[in-house]
This record gives structure tokens, sequence and C-alpha cells, in this order.
């Protein structure tokens, strides 16, 4: 047969060739010259994970762990798994109702998709992983994982401390470099936020495959980029948990500081802040009722008053006035002032004096003379070398600024502030361009514009023990692996007060605050074998309720150190609203001092002491009253509740006819959603409500 | 004239049977790279035979024993049975509308039992390429006239039709492979020219701007008028047929291409094919999904398979990630790999290397093929070793075409490697009967 065609055979083979030469060329251009689709497949199959070290252990100065690590559960679940899972029983296990369930697993798929394991119920009580863990094998798609939590040992120094939080997006704004992602834990306040950096220790990375569905399929190249993570670094603290723990029994049901501070090292022996809390309520399972529990509570209970708050220090400046004083001159220890019931100076009759005689120096200080000491600083303001009250004024800031008084002292806190050393600028408003020494006679006695901070007066305190020099006041003293960021220098340069101070000032003003401890003002809180140089304060201070200024109970102040010679610690105390100084804040301060240079609160009747202001209660009447109206406000809810409850039940018995069969699950399901009645809506109900009565109140009274 | 020997080994063209072994080996491989998990043992779940590799072994040893039986028949039954196989086939293909099993869309599966499903328009693949080879073998048969040019067409076309009813678009397309077999045994070339023409046609209308094409089009109308002005003068015949021409393509892209795209394709593949040339397919216009949206609306069509797949060839680079390294394999990104895209697998596993060294077996195994077919005395073996030789090709450059993105997707396995057991017995059977078509070439068979 004759081949025809054959040319044709030819066409169809080069056909063949230019085909393949074409798919080829797609090829090359794929997969030699196309950098973007190995990105794309890295970036499709390789999943990085952010491996979190532990987090840094604080210890106190005995190397006793104030702040550790502790594993809780968290109850994950795979949504995909869960077919065939008894829903009724484990809600029962749970203590939840079918449509919670129904809504959480909604969410979570919502939220991390369906084949992902997510988070079910994070941080379960002991009881309850104590039951689910017994139980769980019945739940498929159910498992308990676990996961690293802060927890406070000792449960004290929640101020100092400070806690972790996820990261919400203001966070992540201000620390955009940082490498922080949402769902991530940082250092909110205390030690925890300011050490951070070294608290944290470096993030790992572990590179996955995964799927399609973005389940990991193993690791990827057998691990060789991944990096390991470095635990945070333990640090050290001069803080004494025993001292801190007394603190926090004397000031219970107060509110009110103490701040206590090695003279030695500028090392902070304890810091209380009033009213405080057990920082371990903020790690549990229900942590977020007990935040904005806290966050809405009247007395303000996050507030570190040792340095966030600022006070009028009362007479507890008179100690500086005094240093100031002989200084420069304008007295000796010699000086006498008579004391008629009030200052003569200024022909107001203020301030008053109430122990009616004539003082030197020292008898001054002992009793708290405030006829002395303002006439000490009207001759300090009417100094002939100084033209105007102006600059004498500045010339004495110049003094008390190197005692800390003014500015930050750089503790090793969040949000530190400044207090006031008031210039001729923060009077001109009152008194016009011209300042003369009668406008400013009150700073004498601390309590014009003058404001310190607690930590302000005990570094004070620390200063006059030292005889003139200081450290920062500080809480960290080393950190374990070195201060990789040198965090810690600021604390080793010591700080001298203004070089014209002579030595023999600072005995003259020791003398004095031995006096007040020996025959003055705080003679009940004095020890017998423990020399105590103190000083009491009293301040007046005055609240608006309702738009009427009223008088308040006095802030109670004390500031002191001890032993005088080789001084260990120096101390300050205020306890706000309750009465004078050498009533409330002298004793605590005491019994502080005993508790940390002995050890322990000796003999019955000290103990009695300990036991008499543990149970003393002040809290200021201004807050007493928000916390009446919030509790009103909350019976009047409790009430609603109720009526409430008993309108549904009235309604079921009105509406159904076959209500006989299922009596019991009615008021199982109907009170648990109550209970569980969503946090922010209630916070936002009882601050409108609150409003309103406020209101309602400001309208009575306009109408009278 | 050639010893007649009973031993039917004899002139087995050996060369092409070990392609064959090599490419059925590199397919079980690729599957099993697909199937592969680090956490499982491969070797329990393989001879548990439950995953898609140790099945795609027990069809190769099934296909052995067909081929065997192939070899050792005689090359006149094929001839014999040639038109009975072909009328057995679109029977079978008819009842698929009857008995039809739904796989992915497409009706055009028969249960046969065991959980084994037969797509019989796999199989009629092999009766056309036989009917086809019968009929031109024919002594009575002239293919140089346009009537057995048009019965040769309508054996071809039969099948397609039935499968284009069943929704295997991709099956209805290997049939035009015919016409590659069709051209070599004297089909006028311009029929091909004009189809190609057309083809650039059709992909100029979805590339360029309906207006500006229309434009084009009769710009160069125009010039040809004005530089064939002389003969124009002479011969009004050759001004009518430019001007002919100039309609026909503005109509079809005015008209037919728009038509074709809204009423006669699914949503999908319209969809589909613009998304070949980068451009989005606006389904509101299709009126087939209109008139479904009453039932169900459909799922959102992308141009995720073909996004997938590249990333997976891309990633392989020059030489690949190495045998069950490759992340996309291993995270199943790529839809139906161990079908349609397996070829993503071994792109990804051995870069741009393996795929050069793998196309290049298949482009021997073809020029084999042809070069047999050209040593054939019969025009039966002839026809129907062209047949096999641009089944083949046809389906190798469409499937490795519309994996890295050069053509639109359609369901095409890969030859001898996607899994499925149809798909490998069709190509079984068709390269098998070719040897034993080969072994007797010396015969002329009708």
């Amino acid at each position: 047969m004759p081949v025809f065609n054959q040319s044709r055979g030819r066409i169809v083979q080069i056909i063949f060739a230019l085909v393949f030469l074409v798919i080829i060329g797609q090829l090359i251009n794929l997969q030699l010259f196309s950098v973007k689709y190995k990105l794309a497949a890295e970036n499709n199959a390789i999943l990085r994970k952010i491996i979190y070290p532990d987090r840094g252990i604080i210890f106190d100065r005995k190397r006793r762990a104030i702040l550790e690590n502790s594993n809780s559960y968290d109850l994950v679940v795979i949504p995909s798994e869960t077919k065939g899972v008894d829903t009724f029983s484990f809600c029962r296990l749970l203590n939840i109702d079918t449509a919670e369930y129904k809504k959480r697993m909604r969410d979570l798929t919502f939220k991390n998709g369906y084949v992902k394991p997510s988070i079910f119920e994070p941080l379960l009580s002991v009881e309850m992983f104590a039951r689910l863990n017994e139980n769980i094998y019945k739940y498929p798609g159910f498992s308990l994982t676990e996961r690293s939590v802060r927890t406070y040992p000792y449960g004290v120094a929640a101020h100092v401390l400070g806690y972790i939080r996820e990261v919400d997006t203001t966070y992540l704004r201000k620390h955009k470099d940082e490498g922080y992602q949402i769902g991530d834990y940082a250092g909110r306040t205390g030690l925890e936020s300011y050490y951070e950096k070294v608290l944290m220790g470096q993030r790992g990375v572990k590179n996955f495959i995964r799927d399609n569905k973005s389940r990991i399929q193993g690791a990827y190249e057998k691990g060789i980029y991944d990096t390991a993570a470095v635990a945070g670094k333990n640090m050290h603290l001069s803080l004494d948990v025993e001292l801190q723990k007394l603190g926090e029994k004397l000031m219970s049901n107060k509110v009110g500081s103490i701040v206590a501070i090695d003279p030695k090292t500028g090392g902070i022996l304890c810091m209380i802040s009033a009213p405080t809390y057990d920082p371990n309520y903020l790690t549990g399972s229900e942590q977020k009722k007990h935040f904005s529990d806290l966050t809405f509570d009247p007395r303000l209970p996050f507030n570190n008053r040792a340095l966030g708050t600022k006070y009028a220090p009362g007479s507890t400046f008179k100690t500086v006035v005094g240093i100031i004083g002989l200084t420069e001159g304008v007295i000796d220890e010699r000086t006498t002032v008579v004391c008629p019931g009030y200052f003569t100076g200024c022909g107001t009759g203020k301030p008053k004096c109430l122990d009616k005689g004539t003082f030197q120096f020292t008898g001054a200080v002992a009793h708290s003379d405030n006829s002395y000491f303002s006439t000490v600083y009207k001759r300090l303001m009417e100094e002939s070398k100084y033209p105007s009250t102006d600059s004498a004024l500045s010339a004495f800031n110049v003094y008390a600024k190197s005692f800390g008084f003014g500015h930050k002292l750089g503790v090793d806190l969040p949000s530190e502030l400044n207090g006031l050393l008031p210039a001729g600028a923060n009077y001109r408003k009152e008194f016009g361009p011209r300042l003369f020494p009668c406008n400013l006679i009150s700073n004498a006695i601390g309590q014009g514009k003058v404001e310190t901070t607690l930590i302000q007066l005990a570094n004070a305190m620390a200063i006059i023990s030292n005889r003139g020099w200081y450290y920062t006041p500080h809480l960290v003293d080393s950190i374990e692996g070195g201060d990789e960021y040198n965090m810690l220098d600021a604390y080793t340069t010591k700080h001298y007060t203004d070089k014209r101070i002579p030595d023999t000032v600072f005995s003259a003003v020791q003398d004095g605050m031995q006096a007040v401890m020996e025959y003055g003002t705080a003679v009940r809180s004095r020890i017998s074998d423990i020399i105590i140089c103190g000083k009491t304060g009293t301040v007046e201070n005055y609240a608006k309720v309702n738009g009427v200024v009223k008088k308040q109970p006095d802030h109670s102040f004390f500031g002191g150190f001890a032993p005088r010679n080789n001084p260990r610690i120096a101390i300050a105390v205020i306890c706000e609203n309750s009465d004078q100084g050498a009533r409330v804040a002298a004793p605590i301060a005491s019994l502080m001092i005993e508790k940390y240079l002995k050890d322990s609160i000796r003999g019955a009747e000290r103990q009695a002491m300990e036991v008499e202001y543990t149970n003393r209660v002040y809290i200021p009447p201004v807050m007493r009253m928000e916390i009446a109206k919030k509790d009103s406000l909350k019976k009047v809810k409790e009430n609603e509740q109720l009526l409430q409850q008993k309108l549904n039940k009235k309604e079921a018995d009105d509406s159904t006819a076959d209500e006989s069969l299922q009596p019991e699950p009615e008021p199982k399901t109907v009170t648990p959603p109550i209970k569980n009645i969503p946090v922010p809506k209630r916070k936002a109900d009882k601050l409108t409500a609150a409003l309103i009565i406020d209101e309602r109140k400001n309208k009575k009274t306009n109408s009278k | 004239m050639s010893t007649r020997n009973n031993i039917s080994s004899q002139g087995v063209d050996w060369t092409i049977v070990w392609l064959y072994a090599i490419l059925v080996s590199i397919g079980i491989l690729c599957i099993f790279m697909v199937e592969y998990r680090t956490d499982t043992n491969w070797l329990q779940t393989f001879l548990g035979g439950k995953t898609n590799y140790s099945k795609q072994l027990i069809f190769a040893g099934f296909c052995t024993l067909i081929a065997t039986f192939i070899l050792l028949t005689d090359s006149k039954l094929f001839t014999a049975l040639a038109n009975l196989l072909y009328a057995f086939g679109i029977v079978l293909m008819l009842a698929t509308f009857v008995l039809g099993k739904n796989i992915n869309g497409s009706k055009s599966w028969i249960p046969i039992g065991g959980g084994f499903n037969l797509q019989p328009a796999e199989l009629c693949k092999i009766f056309t390429a036989l009917a086809l080879a019968k009929f031109l073998s024919r002594q009575e048969t002239e293919f140089s006239n346009i009537r057995s040019q048009l019965i040769g067409g309508l054996i071809a076309i039969a099948p397609a039709i039935l499968s284009i009813l069943q929704h295997e678009l991709g099956l209805a397309l290997v049939y035009s492979a015919f016409l590659v077999a069709m051209y070599r045994e004297g089909l006028p070339a311009q029929i091909l020219i004009f189809g190609s023409s057309f083809a650039i046609l059709v992909v100029a209308t979805l590339i360029l701007d309906p207006n500006v094409l229309a434009l084009s089009l009769t710009a160069i109308a125009a010039i040809l008028i004005f530089l064939l002005r002389k003969q124009i003068k002479k011969s009004r015949q050759l001004l009518i047929i430019i001007v002919g021409v100039w309609l026909f393509c503005v109509g079809t892209q005015r008209f037919v291409v728009p038509y074709i795209f809204n009423n006669v394709l699914e949503c999908y593949q319209s969809t589909r094919i613009y998304s070949m040339v980068g451009k989005e397919y606006d389904c509101g216009k299709n009126k087939k999904s209109e008139r479904k949206q009453g039932e169900k609306a459909a799922r959102k069509p992308d141009d995720y398979n073909v996004r997938q797949s590249k990333i997976a060839i891309g990633s392989g680079g020059l030489t690949g990630r190495g045998f069950l390294k490759g992340t996309q394999t291993r995270g199943k990104y790529v839809p139906e790999q161990h079908t349609d895209f397996i070829f993503t697998s071994l792109g990804e596993a051995f870069g741009f290397i393996g795929c050069f060294a793998f196309l290049a077996i298949y482009l021997f195994l073809l020029y084999r093929i042809v070069r047999m077919a050209e040593r054939q005395r019969s025009t039966f073996s002839r026809v129907y070793a062209y047949s096999v030789a641009s089944i083949i090709f046809f389906h190798i450059a469409v499937n490795v075409s519309m994996t890295i993105g050069l053509f639109p997707i359609v369901g095409i396995p890969l030859p001898l490697i996607s899994y499925g057991g149809s798909s490998l017995l069709t190509f079984t059977i068709l390269i098998f009967i070719l040897l034993r078509l080969d072994a007797d070439r010396q015969m002329v068979l009708r």
C-alpha cells in the first residue's frame, strides 16, 4: 500500500515539539524567573509560632519568691471534632446552659476557625480542673492544656509588683517596634511594667508546616530555622515581705500609704498603698470580673498612693524648713519664739498654735510649734540679701529641691508624680504681681501649696538620717545574669543635698526629731530600746461634697528614721482622713520600725497596739458615701432582678399548660444567665445610675 | 513474508513497554508524595490498601494483566470488532444518562460495584480510535472527498457531543485530537489553518476591547483593499472574499463569542477561560447561572486552583524541594492534586530539571509512536497509531498547560500518571493494542 502524505508525519512531529517548547518556556518562567511563587509558598505553608518564655521570678531581700510562675489549665476545643458530644451533661459539668455553649462554640469557630483548637474556658479553677480531668475522655474534641500563670505566694505588694494583661490596641500603638502582637501578655503596672524587658525574656520562634486548613503538619525542615526561647531574668528586690505584710495588715480598712527605705542604699523596704488587694485576685478564672470590680471601686485600689497621689506634707515639712532656716542663719538652736495661741507675725491670727509657751528649736520641733516655723519661714522670705519675696522663695526652693522635693525621684515604678515646690509664678493669680511673705506663710507648716508624694517624704527622712546624702529610692537590688539594659545604673549614684548645709544643722534637727519621740507629740509611740527620730504631721483638708466645700477629718502623717546612729530604716506614713499625726501614723510607723529592726512586735502592750491599729477603720467620708451609693444601687438592681424573676415565673404559670412537665429545668435555666449578666453592661448601668442620683440631689439643693 | 511465530512477544516494541512501565511507576510515586504524611507509617497504610497509591498499584497490576491478554490476542480481532465496539461504547455512554452516578458535578460514571466506577467516555476513546482507523482503511474510502471527511468527523464528534451532555468538557475536547490523525490521512490543511485562525480571533476577542478589535479588523480590511486595488479591479471576487471575511470576523467577535460565553458555557467555565487571560467574567451576564439562581446560589468561582498550582510548581525552582519535602504538597494546598493536578507535586519536588526530564520521557514516547505509525504497512494500524499519539499528546498538552496557567481548567488526567483506574486502563489498552498491531506490522489489516 502506498504511503501518502508522508511529509505530514513530519509536520505532526513539529507540532508536538512546538507545544512542548511552549510548556517548557512557561516552566522556565514559573520555576526559574518568578520569585513570588516561592514567597507565596512560604506564606502558604509555613506557620511561625512564637514560643513564650517563662517570665522572670521576683525575690524579696531574703530570697523569698514573691512573684513566680505556676501552671494553670485551659479547656481547649477543636469544634470539628465535637460531633456526638453529650452537650447537656457537659454543660452541667461546666455550670453553663446549652445556649451559652452554642454561643461560645459559634463565637470561637468564627474567630479561630472550625478545625483549629480554641480556648473554650481559660484558667480553670482547681475544682473545675479536677472535675473535668476525670470526665474529659467522654467529650471528644475537648482537652485540657497547660499554661504558665503568674502567682504571688504571699499575696502582698500588689501595687509594687503590678500585673500582666493581654495587650490591647493602645498598648500596641505605644510599643510599635517591640514585637508585640494581639494575644501577647505584657506587664502593665508596677515592676512587671517597669522591668518588662528584663522579665519578659526572649521569645523564640518555631516554624511549622501547615496544611490548607491551617492544621499543623509537623516541624519545618526539622526545626533548623527555629530559635529557642530565653527565659526572663529573675530579680532581687530590697523589699522585705514580712514588713510589707505587716504594713498591709496595719493599713487594712484605711486609705493611705507607708513607704520605708533603707537609708544606706536607697532600697525600698516596703511600699504599702491602702486599700490594696490580693494580686492573685487578678490571675484566676474570673479575672475580668475582678478587674472591673477593682476599677470601679470608689476607693481607687489601683492607685499606688506612695507615688501616685500628692499630699500636703503638713508638719513633717517643718524639718526641712528648720534645716534651711538654721543654714541661712535666720535662727540658731537657741532662738526662742513665743506661742500665744497663734502666729503673731502676720496679724491674721493664722496659723494657730496649740501648745502655748515659749520654745527653743528642739522644743519647737518636739511640740510641732506652728508659730516657731512660721517665724522661721517669714524670716527666710524677708532676708535682706534677696531683693524680693520671689527670689527668696526661689532660694528656699533650691535647698528644698536638693532634698528631692518638687520633681520625680526616678523610682523604678511607672507613673510617679512630681509633687510641687511652689514658685512665685504659682501665686500670681491669687496675689497679683508682688508677693509678700505673709501670703506664703502656710507653706512653713507644709499646708500651703507645697505638695509631696509619700516616697519623697520617706526619702527626705533618709536624707536627714544620712546627714545630707541619698541614693534614689528603688526596689530592684540586682538582676540575675546581669543588668543588660543598664536599668540599675541610676541607683548607684550618690546624691548630695545643698553643700551649704553644715553637719551641725542635721544634728540639731535630729535632736528635735528625737525629742518628738521622747517627750514631744509622738511620745506614745516611743520604743524603749530603739532611738527613733520622727516628726508627726496633721493636715487639714477639705472636700467638695455635693458642691459644698466641707472640712474633712485630718490626714495623719508621720516621717522618721531609726536608729538615730547608724540608721537602718527611714519611714513615712500617711493615713487619710483619720486623726492627728501622733494618733494614727506615728504608732503605725513605730510598729513598722520595731518589726524591721527587731524582727517582731515584742511585749503584750505593743502587740495589743498592733491589733488595735489593725482593727481601726478610717474610710474617708467621701468614699463612704460613694460606696453606700453603689451598694444601694446594687440592692435596687437585685430587687429588680427578683421582681423580674417573679414576673417571669408568673408569665410561665399563666401561659403554659404543660408547665407541670418541666418545673425542674425552668428555674435552673433562668437563674444562671441573670448571674452572668455581662460585666460591661452592668458597669455602664452603674455609672449612669450614679449620675442620675447626683443630679437629683443637685436639683433638690437648687430648689431649696 | 515474516516467519510466523507462536511466541507473541516477537516483534513487540520493548522500548515503549519500558517507557510505559517507567511512567506508571512515576505516577504511583507522585500519588505517594501527595498522600504521604510524616506521622503515619506508610508501609502499613500501603499494605492496608486504603490509600490511593496502593489502589493505583492494584490498578497497575490489573492493567498488566489486560496488557498481557492484548498481546496474546490476534491483531485481526481488532479490525473485526472495531465497529461493534464503537457501537457498544456509544450505547454505554447513552446508558450513563440512565445509570450514571454524579461525581464532582459530572454525571459520566457508571458504578460497577466494589466501590469502583467506570467512565465510558474514557473507554470510548479506544473504540473511536479503532472505528476511525477501520473507516479510513476501508478500500472504498477515498479520504480526499468531502463525504468521507464528514463521516470521519462524525465518528469522532459523536462521543464528544455525548461527553458535553454529561458536563465533561475536558473529555469532549480530547476528541479533537482525532483531527491530527485525519490530517495525516489527507484532511485539507486549510481546515487546520482556518481552525487556528479562528482560535486566534476568539482569544483576541477575549483580550482586546470589542471596539478596538472591530476597528483594527476594519483597518486591516481597508489596507488589504488598498494594497490589492489593482487585483480587485481585475476581479470583483477578491473584494467579495475580503469583505466576507471581514464581516465574518467582526460578527464573530461581536456576537458569536459573547453568545457562546453567556448562553452556551456554564458560568464557571466562562470564568475560568476569562481568568486565563487575566480578566474577570461577570456571571450576571450568564443565562445559565440566571436560571440556576432560583435553585441554589452558585459557588463563587475563582482562580484558587490555578494560583495554588502555579505556586506549587513555581516554588520548585531549578532543582525542586526534594522527594516528599514539598510544603505545598504536604499541606494539601492544591485541590485534586492526586488526579488532574498531579503534575504540581512533580514540579514542586523535582523542580525544573525534574519537569524537563519528565516531559522529555513523554516526548520520546510520542516520537516513538509516530515513528512506529510511519512504519506500518496497513492504513488501519497507521491511523490507529496516529490516534493514540495525538490522544496522549492532547492529554499531556492540555493537562500540563492548565497546571501552569496556559489553558483554562478542564478535567483531563495526565496519561499514566494521574490517579484513576479508568484513565490508566484506557491508556494501557490504547498503547498495548498499538503494540499488538505493530508486532504484526507486516500484515495488511483492514
